[in-house]
């Protein structure tokens, strides 16, 4: 089957010779691949900064497919339905599966205790092959994957596995209060979408900082908010501190992570690795707020260690509030405000590219070329789906 | 090897210490629990908390997943996960340094630069696979060059400039040296 292959740091291979995927254990489902994304956490593992990527792996945690094929022990699926399948893999038994935390799964990841279980996610994600190919296998096929609703654009659906409930429990964890003032650092789809849901909230005022024009441009029109940009500002901390009457931000967002910019000392230190990335985000982001402010952190960190002002965390009262996304748990409540209109994501999609030209998504998502967003591949013969 | 406090543990043990305290001890602490509110919960509504937490490891599991490959464990938890990725097994020198960076824990750099470290020596080992089985790079396709020429043309054209001469001058350098020294050594 056809899958994209890593080769290395900035090296990408669409193969036709991979082998395709069989069913491991009793909850396991074959999924053949309808539509997958390439998202901003694929690009740490493109950038060789995630511990344990392994040369064959092939990544895509975002996808939608039809069940081609179902373990002895699948009861909710059957072959033939379309389903959207969450980027968390999850048991849906342990304490934390329980407790509806998707992403924290305990029975997913020998590699790491400190990750949940994620599709295509080197093996400091659990070792799982991913959906930017053909066909995927689909463990504890019961417990997250869910038929795409009647009527629902598939599109849609595929943003549905991690775009949507991800920007949504940014503003969510947030703990946003009527009328709150809400920056979020990062206009990528995640950022974006953040914003978005911010409003979901009551939030008063929401702002976007970026240092890419055209993204700012966007989040502004689909995110009804202000965006700025930071490559025009002396020091961000003082210029949203002066946006906000000199009081500081009640919620600040990282929908950034570990490949922030913008800070001499944070990108060297990060690129030589002595530190986890770049902290830059975190840093503006715990400075630019309230004393007693909400700090939510959705971008992705590696895992030793990053700078960050653990100081102004302290002294300033801050709450740090963070998680991958529980995607399972959001669904229900996401599925409603697209279906009802209020919520449109397949407007973030901003290329549709054949899967044979994987390599070419990444390197123009990596380097933000052609006023890429979020990219969309399509399997040679989905086209059609 | 050293005794170390770790090696005296034998688990289960934290369940059976905090119910024993619960049933023995907490009501000789004056005012345990009085304060205790439940919805003062800050997880809450990203973590429904139902005490399964305190269900510790005594859940029910999937059966466990046939195992055919080496799957490497973090020594943070007892056993492999009931289901678990199949993906490129650890091998060759950059398994064998993989296998060497589980040794140790997570909150250490040692495990996550080592794996680092394997995953730079995993690129020349996929390249010797590559070249193997016939197969050449292609930078065209498998770093987005085609992507950088359709999309970003003058700055690639510019950077592709810059890195040949800098490659042309660093061979000059190297071919007239060595040209120098061979003169030396005729004359
Ligand atoms: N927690 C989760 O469940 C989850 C899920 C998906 C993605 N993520 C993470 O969210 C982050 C964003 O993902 P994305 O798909 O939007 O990626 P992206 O790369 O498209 O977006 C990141 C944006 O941040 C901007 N940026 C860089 N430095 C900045 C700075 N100092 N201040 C403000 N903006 C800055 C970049 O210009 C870019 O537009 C990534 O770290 C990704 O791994 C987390
Ligand atoms: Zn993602
Ligand atoms: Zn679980």
């Amino acid at each position: 089957m056809l899958a994209m292959n890593f080769r290395g740091p900035y090296q990408i291979r669409p193969d036709r010779n991979r082998p395709m995927p069989e069913i491991e254990h009793p909850y396991d489902a074959i999924v053949r691949v309808t539509r997958s994304l390439v998202c901003g956490s694929d690009l740490h593992l493109y950038h060789g900064l995630v511990p344990d990527t392994r040369v064959g792996m092939t990544f895509g945690h975002e996808f939608t497919g039809i069940v081609e094929e179902i373990g002895s022990g699948v009861q909710n699926l059957e072959v033939g339905d379309h389903v959207l399948v969450p980027f968390n893999i999850a048991c849906g038994t342990c304490p934390f599966c329980k407790q509806e935390l998707y992403g924290n799964c305990h029975e997913a990841n020998s590699e790491a205790t400190a990750v949940g279980g994620f599709f295509g996610y080197a093996h400091t994600g659990g070792g799982y092959d991913g959906g930017q190919a053909e066909y995927v296998r689909v463990p504890y096929a019961d417990v997250s994957p869910i038929k795409i609703p009647e009527g629902m654009d598939i599109e849609d659906a595929v943003l549905l596995t991690d775009v949507v409930p991800t920007g949504y429990q940014a503003a969510e964890q947030a703990g946003i209060q009527k009328g709150d003032t809400v920056v979020v650092f990062g206009a990528g789809p995640i950022g974006i979408m953040a914003a978005r849901c911010a409003w979901f909230f009551g939030a008063g005022r929401v702002i976007i900082i970026d240092h890419i024009d055209y993204r700012l441009e966007f989040a502004k029109k689909y995110s009804y908010c202000e965006a700025y940009n930071f490559k025009e500002m002396n020091d961000p901390v003082v210029f949203v501190k002066k946006l906000t009457d000199w009081y500081g931000a009640d919620v600040c967002i990282d929908a950034v992570g570990c490949e922030a910019v913008g800070h001499g000392l944070q990108d060297i230190t990060g690129r030589m690795l002595l530190q986890a990335g770049s902290g830059t985000a975190l840093h503006w982001a715990v400075n630019s707020l309230k004393k007693g402010g909400i700090l939510s952190i959705i971008g992705v960190y590696g895992p030793p260690w990053n700078l960050a002002p653990i100081g102004s965390i302290m002294n300033k009262g801050i709450t740090v509030r963070a998680n991958q996304a529980s995607v399972k748990r959001l669904l229900p409540k996401l599925i409603d405000h697209v279906m009802s209109g209020r919520l449109n994501p397949k407007g973030i999609i901003s290329h549709r590219i054949p899967l044979e030209e994987v390599s070419d998504a990444y390197r123009m998502f990596s380097k933000k070329l052609d006023n890429i967003i979020k990219p969309l591949l399509i399997p040679p013969r989905a086209f059609a789906a | 090897m050293k005794n170390v406090l770790e090696d005296i543990i034998e688990p289960p043990v934290d369940r059976k210490i905090a119910n024993r305290n619960m049933n023995d001890r907490v009501q000789d602490i004056p005012g345990w629990g009085m304060d205790a509110d439940p919805d003062n919960d800050p997880t809450y509504p990203m973590k429904h908390s139902t005490g399964a937490d305190h269900e510790r490891l005594n859940y029910v599991k999937a059966p466990q997943q046939r195992q055919n490959i080496e799957v490497l464990r973090s020594i943070e938890r007892p056993n492999i996960t009931r289901v678990f990725g199949t993906s490129t097994p650890p091998a060759g020198l950059s398994g064998a340094i993989r296998r060497y960076a589980y040794k140790f824990s997570e909150a250490t750099a040692t495990h996550w630069m080592t794996l680092i470290l394997a995953d730079r020596v995993d690129v020349i080992q996929g390249k010797l696979n590559d070249l193997k089985h016939g197969i050449f790079p292609n930078p065209w396709i498998e770093r987005g060059w085609r992507a950088e020429w359709k999309h970003n043309r003058p700055a690639f054209l510019g950077r592709m400039a810059v890195t040949t001469l800098v490659i042309t001058a660093g061979i000059l350098l190297i071919t007239r040296k060595s040209r120098g020294k061979k003169m030396l050594a005729n004359s």
